[in-house]
């Protein structure tokens, strides 16, 4: 082509070539910095992005980038190797460790609860939920606000004779998890209807997309109910229910009633992996559990290896420290020297 | 002279238009057949890229076609626990939303064509055009963004009880508009992709409006026809082969929609009658659950949805074209 | 009767405009220069940006443009200048059944091409998601532009001496670029606000996203995370990461349309 054609096709390349080249090395910091990807959980979303940006600050050059895609989409990705590590507030069953062609590891990290939170009009007191009225709820066969079952255990509170919204999640989920493992031992029907895991067979409801997207929902939608980690009811102000325990008790999710649960455990098992809902004991909050990070027990890249390792060392100890100020109870102290001796797993 | 010999001797020009390798190389060496195949790579490429695709669908989706077969297409439930996956509740949320937003886009949007094609002075109708193609470019997360601020609110507060009140107990339609409204949904859905929908409608009917010849309009107000008669009774007929392709296009364009609809359908794989029920499509579930699927199986079957899709939308796609391209050539005959 | 259509059409234009302009409305109000230069912040927290979803959104364009333009134009080069009856039909027709995929399934396509062989969100497996996108637009413009070029001017540069493909990269290319060009900014601009197919494949990320191999945050995908959240900050961040996104693409959008009703490089669309 012609040198005139030529040069104008050149000038005009050059100016939007330098763009996007500014554009791509943007963010670029000296030093190429440690990236790590994980995934899972949104239950404990709020205390892990708290975690990671405290850690990033005090370790520049180590970024562990979090997607809340929800427990299900987290054992997902460790199973597929897209990601680092991931997070999960169900265990991982045996058939799923089985899937994994290196051994993965559970770290519990918090303490936190599932709770009952609902938007009712001309409500805006604590109700009491028994356990029937919640599987009831859940499994379609209680409809309407001013049943029976949810009356007698709320006298005075003037309930309307509405339909309730029932919203779930339509994610593969840890909090559904905790969720349906304490509905099944609430109510046999439930356990053989429906079952526990992380994605079930909802016999009603509307599905959100995480504990982001269920606490929208019930935000917005009058005469709902949800089921999600007790941060999000607190930061978006949505009322919640006291529900009542294995003693028979109405206990409303706290510090107190989640650390109380996980004290009547009596023995926590080698690999971590296990359940503390309808915890016995008079003051434990039935929807409590433990959150883990699934770690894989052989780590190639050495500085990944190490900075997992860090980070959880920092987790049990420093970190622990911002759990209350956002609702999460402390892991306790024994589970905490069984984890320090876990780390030394990781290899 | 010695000269002249040899330039004689030169003169006869070598042929190189003719068969055989020298020949191919000497072509080879002007670029042309350089450039022949080096286009011709690139545009096969895009036949493999997509036969990969096609072929990649149909190996990952092996294990679920295996276990359900057919059956899968009419299988209610959705059970990753007992491992248990049909596609009838999202093929009916898919069919379903999309057959609503045709049900408001369709006469809205031919109504504005024939407004723009026939009525409105050129000026005003190519404006009031480039507005509705600059729509058409707007990203569908944004309509879901809108959607769930906009049409949920409005869906639950004022339009649904409207719609209950009025039409839940008229005898056959009644059962479509019964039931607790939530706000997300059948309808909102429908109602989000029709929002959707009608530029690409507007803007393909006023092209083929625009190619039905002047001796037909003409004709029939020769025949003592009205405006509005001539219009609707001989313009349009005889483009509705194009029509009738925008109205696939635009159908097309909603089976396979995904942002738009699960911010506000609701999520909820059940087949129902209640357009105000929450539902779910296709498009949204593996949105959903793509990345989660825990379990080869799950993810086959989730792999199985997006070919079931992606053949719904080949089947529109390809009468779309065949009917736009049908009118374009002229080929409008009302018969 | 007709009253009706001049109704229908100017109500569909009105609701369209009402909504956007609700768009707009909520966009200005939240726009910030810290949503320009901050990134994220914790949960929960107020305030922060969304810095790193435009530049990753830019970066992801650039990946889409680098590996889906030069198929899209050699393509529509061949088909406008090579093609056989048969093999051109055959390319046409794949290109448009290309075009009508599903986004969410060239993401279930990327997703197993570009992610699961190296076990890693990246941009460039985004790239690839949204490259194949472009290829279909921008084979189908580059053609019809290059068919609009008038067969004198070819004819003038063989009668010249020029062979084939130097008529068409020193004469048919330029006198058609104007449209060409316009053609690769609308596809680019309809792939910019794709979201399904980088949910698998790009991912999204807290942070800065250095190189091409790491998950990248995008404007379309942290508007679907905020908008579906709770917190109102949030909210009111995915209203301006909306407008951002709408003025991004209205404006490639219009200045394409602007050029080409100019005279850009043959007919307009």
């Amino acid at each position: 082509m012609t040198e005139d054609n030529f040069n104008t096709m050149r000038k005009m390349l050059v100016v939007p070539f330098l763009l996007f080249a500014l554009a791509a090395t943007a963010g670029a910091q000296s030093g190429s910095p440690l990236l790590l990807n994980a995934a899972g959980a949104t239950f404990p979303y709020p205390i892990y992005s708290k975690w990671f940006d405290v850690y990033h600050t005090a370790h520049p050059n180590v970024q562990i980038n979090y997607q809340s895609i929800g427990s299900g989409g987290g054992i997902r990705q460790l199973l597929a190797g897209t990601v680092d590590f991931g997070a999960s507030d169900g265990p991982m069953t045996d058939d799923q460790l089985a899937q994994s062609k290196v051994k993965i590891l559970h770290f519990p990290t918090v303490l936190g609860a599932d709770v009952p939170s609902y938007n009712i009009s001309g409500v805006t007191g604590e109700l009491n939920f028994t356990q029937k009225a919640l599987s009831g709820i859940y499994l379609g066969t209680i409809t309407k606000w001013n049943d029976p079952e949810i009356a007698k255990a709320n006298p005075g509170v003037n309930l309307p004779g509405e339909d309730i919204v029932v919203v779930h999640r339509s994610d593969g989920s840890g909090t559904t998890y905790i969720w349906t493992d304490f509905l099944s031992k609430a109510s046999d029907d439930w356990k053989n209807k429906v079952g526990k895991g992380t994605s079930v067979n909802w016999p009603v409801g509307l599905g959100g997309k995480g504990n982001e997207g269920v606490s929208g929902l019930v935000k917005q939608t009058p005469n709902s109910i949800g089921y999600i980690e007790l941060i999000y009811a607190v930061q978006n102000n949505i009322p919640y229910g006291k529900v009542q325990n294995a003693d028979g008790k109405f206990v409303k999710a706290d510090l107190a009633g989640v650390t109380a649960a996980a004290g009547s455990l009596k023995d926590m098992p080698e690999d971590f992996r296990v359940s503390i809902t309808n915890a016995p004991g008079a003051k434990s909050y039935p929807i409590s559990s433990f959150t883990w990070l699934l770690i894989p027990a052989q780590i190639s890249d050495a500085a990944k290896r190490d900075a997992i390792k860090d980070f959880l060392k920092w987790m049990l100890a420093d970190g622990q420290k911002f759990n209350e100020g956002l609702s999460y109870a402390q892991l306790p102290k024994t589970v905490i020297g069984k984890e320090s001796k876990a780390i030394s797993l990781i290899q | 002279m010695s000269t002249s010999a040899t330039t004689m001797d030169r003169a006869a020009p070598r042929r190189f238009d003719g068969g055989g390798p020298r020949a191919f190389l000497h072509r080879l060496g002007h670029g042309d057949e350089v450039a022949h195949v080096l286009t011709l790579t690139f545009a096969a490429g895009i036949l493999l890229l997509t036969s990969g695709l096609v072929y990649e669908l149909w190996v990952n989706s092996h294990l679920s076609r295996a276990k359900f077969g057919w059956l899968f297409f009419w299988t209610r439930t959705w059970d990753p626990i007992f491992d248990n996956f049909g596609a009838a509740p999202f093929i009916y949320g898919t069919l379903v939303t999309s057959i609503v937003s045709l049900v408001i886009a369709v006469p809205l949007g031919l109504a504005a064509a024939i407004f723009l094609s026939e009525l409105a002075p050129r000026r005003m109708s190519d404006t009031i055009s480039f507005l509705i193609d600059l729509l058409a470019a707007v990203p569908s997360v944004i309509y879901g963004l809108l959607g769930i601020f906009i049409v949920v609110p409005l869906m639950r507060t004022t339009v649904g009880p409207i719609l209950i009140g009025s039409l839940g107990h008229v005898p056959v339609l009644g059962k479509f508009f019964k039931g607790p409204n939530y706000g997300v949904g059948f309808l909102t859905a429908g109602v989000v992709l029709a929002i959707m929908v009608v530029p690409f409608i507007i803007s393909v009917s006023r092209e083929v409006l625009l190619t039905v010849p002047r001796e037909q309009r003409e004709a029939a107000l020769a025949l003592g026809a009205t405006r509005w008669e001539a219009t609707w009774k001989v313009v349009v007929p005889w483009a509705r082969t194009g029509i009738l392709g925008s109205v696939f296009l635009a159908l097309a364009r909603a089976l396979g929609e995904t942002m738009a609809v699960t911010m506000v359908i609701g999520n909820d794989p059940k087949i129902a009658a209640s357009l105000f029920a929450p539902g779910y499509t296709i498009a949204a579930v593996i949105a959903n659950e793509f990345t989660e699927a825990t379990g080869d199986l799950y993810l086959s079957a989730l792999i199985e949805l997006g070919l079931v899709l992606f053949l719904m939308t080949f089947i529109l796609n390809g009468l779309a074209r065949l009917l736009i391209v049908a009118t374009e050539r002229g080929g409008g005959h009302p018969s | 009767m007709l009253t009706l259509t001049g109704v229908a059409a100017f109500g569909v234009v009105a609701v369209l405009f009402l909504i956007l302009g609700y768009l707009v409305w909520n966009g200005g109000k939240s726009l910030n220069l810290d949503f320009f230069t901050q990134l994220p912040k914790p949960v929960g927290e107020t305030g922060g940006g969304m810095a790193n979803a435009i530049v990753g959104s830019l970066k992801l364009l650039l990946l889409a443009a680098l590996m889906g333009l030069p198929v899209g134009l050699m393509a529509g080069v061949y088909l406008a200048e090579f093609g056989g009856k048969t093999f051109s039909y055959v390319i046409r027709y794949t290109t448009d059944l290309l075009n009508g995929v599903p986004s969410i399934v060239i993401g279930i396509f990327a997703y197993s091409l570009a992610v699961l062989p190296v076990r890693h969100f990246s941009a460039v497996a985004g790239g690839v998601a949204l490259g194949i996108m472009v290829i279909p637009i921008t084979v189908r413009s580059t053609e019809e532009f290059l068919r609009a070029v008038p067969g004198s001017l070819r004819e003038g540069a063989m009668a010249l001496g020029a062979s084939k493909w130097r008529t068409i990269a020193t004469v048919v290319l330029p006198a058609a670029k104007g449209g060409i060009i316009t053609g690769v900014l609308l596809a680019l601009a309809r792939v910019a606000g794709e979201t399904a197919p980088l949910l698998f494949t790009a991912f999204s990320n807290r942070f800065w996203s250095p190189g091409w191999g790491q998950p990248i945050a995008s404007l379309p995908v942290m508007i679907y995370t905020y908008a579906i959240a709770p917190y109102d900050d949030w909210h009111r961040q995915a209203w301006a990461a909306g407008l951002v996104l709408l003025a991004l693409v209205l404006v490639a959008n219009i200045g394409t349309r602007v050029v080409l009703s100019r005279g850009g490089g043959g007919r307009s669309t």
